[in-house]
């Protein structure tokens, strides 16, 4: 049982040993640097126009539905577990999130059920900006088409 | 100005949003990222329709 664990470990060892490691382009630092201030650009700038476009569209709408039905934008705090969560979401959205707390916005209470809607439609955005803009980056070192 | 959208309606925007950035960043060709994405929209509003039909039966 021990052995086999440990055999597959090596096995694991060596097969990461035998990947090639990616030299670090600019690309591959600027374009999910890009695509997490601007939502779907990572993928645009290296000329993938159409996912680049599917992914902008759906992660400012769901951003911008968020803010028109109420939902709360969490601030940089220390406090309940939960309300740190959320930051990490939020923050995701990058420019979108900057913008929003330039502007004030989703400061208010969340006093009905669709401003909770509200409330997880701009953390989830956010957390679907993250996965973006890993796909950004697996696209500049060549990992996917 | 502020938008009220059903739960149902509301469940439906997240499923269009959320199956479209799951089908284009989780397969590497265009057809099955279609064929994701429309997997992932069906299990999500599935899921909807289920979860309410569950809790209706259990109000019952």
């Amino acid at each position: 049982m021990a052995n086999s664990s440990i055999s597959k470990k090596n096995a694991a060892e060596v097969r990461a040993a035998q990947v090639p490691s990616q030299p670090l382009s600019v690309i591959s630092i600027v374009a999910p640097a890009v695509g997490w201030l601007i939502p779907g650009a990572g993928h645009l700038i290296q000329k993938r126009w159409i996912r680049g476009l599917l992914l902008m569209a759906s992660i400012v709408l769901m951003f911008v539905f968020g803010v028109l039905m109420d939902g709360r934008i969490y601030r940089p705090n220390g406090g309940d577990i939960l309300d740190i969560l959320g930051f990490v979401g939020d923050v995701g959205a990058g420019g979108l999130y900057i913008v929003s707390l330039a502007r004030d916005l989703g400061q208010g209470p969340i006093a009905h059920a669709t401003a909770d809607y509200g409330t997880k439609f701009l953390i989830v955005a956010g957390l679907l900006n993250f996965i973006s803009v890993a796909d950004a980056y697996h696209i500049a070192i060549g990992k996917k088409p | 100005m502020s938008l009220a959208l059903s739960h149902f309606n509301a469940a439906v925007l997240f499923a269009v949003f959320a199956s479209t950035v799951f089908g284009i960043t989780q397969r590497n060709n265009v057809r099955d990222q279609v064929r994701y994405g429309l997997y992932c929209f069906v299990m999500f509003v599935g899921g909807v329709l289920l979860a309410g039909w569950l809790m209706w039966l259990l109000r019952r």
